[in-house]
């Protein structure tokens, strides 16, 4: 089964959309939250990471030296909540000068018109 | 008739989204639909305080949300994780978390996030409203 047609496809799922980084500010946090608690609730979730929310998966980070949590532990958790359908702005990673093998989990990446299918696929989204 | 939930991440005057939403709930309302929910969650939370003092000639966020709540039966969710990261607390938490004072009180109902997965399951539209 391609992506696309998976696109097409799932739209029971919850769409969360991810658009910050780990740290400066609590918005990627309390999206992961969210994700978690709907999947701990038995539905479907997949994740879109957008703008700098790439960043959110970048490898080897740590808690750093602004006081915060860090959010890689939550990601680290996404598979055992079953949340496995991660994907990611082909556009965000080439603006930051990442590509896949940078990141610490296997994802999907998508262009622009595949991004414009995603939404247009899930009936319901929440952006972060 | 639509039945619709509100999720308000803004935090009340900083940015226009808290009014926003009031006032697309009252929209609504004078529409014919209902909105049955509105689930507060990052520095939304703030719209819950009790200890709210706008001056006397600006719009008073949290009557007019217990204004929706008593003409429209909404229900006024507030995420307690976010409500206590932020000093959001009922008197219930306040007692459990050893606080000298709370600052949220009925109608406004400190909940979990289950309750947001419920409202976007149950309702026909979920809406959000951020900064």
């Amino acid at each position: 089964m391609t992506d696309s047609h998976h696109l097409a496809t799932c739209n029971d799922a919850l769409l969360i959309v991810l658009r910050h980084p780990p740290h400066g500010s609590s918005w990627l946090r309390e999206g992961i939250d969210v994700a978690l608690v709907t999947a701990a609730f038995g539905r479907e979730v997949e994740l879109l990471f957008q703008g700098d929310g790439v960043f959110a998966l970048l490898e080897n980070q740590t808690t750093g030296a602004l006081g915060q949590k860090g959010t890689h532990p939550q990601l680290m958790m996404l598979e055992m909540y079953d949340i496995e359908r991660l994907w990611v702005s082909r556009t965000a990673l080439t603006e930051r000068g990442l590509t896949t093998d940078d990141l610490m989990l296997p994802v999907s990446v998508l262009d622009s018109d595949e991004i414009a299918a995603l939404h247009a696929a899930h009936a319901s989204s929440l952006i972060f | 008739m639509l039945s619709y939930a509100l999720l308000v991440h803004a935090a009340p005057y900083s940015t226009q989204g808290s009014l926003s939403a009031l006032r697309f709930a009252e929209a609504v309302v004078a529409r014919g639909h209902a909105v049955k929910t509105v689930f507060f969650y990052r520095d939304g939370v703030h719209n819950a305080s009790t200890l709210m003092a706008p001056p006397q000639d600006e719009v008073h966020l949290g009557e007019r949300w217990r204004r929706l709540h008593a003409t429209s039966q909404t229900e006024l969710l507030v995420c307690v994780a976010a409500g206590l990261r932020r000093g959001l607390v009922n008197q219930a938490e306040a007692k459990r978390h050893d606080l000298a004072m709370h600052s949220v009180e009925p109608p406004f109902e400190l909940t979990g996030l289950g309750q947001l997965v419920d409202a976007m399951l149950t309702h026909d539209r979920l809406i959000t409203f951020a900064p």
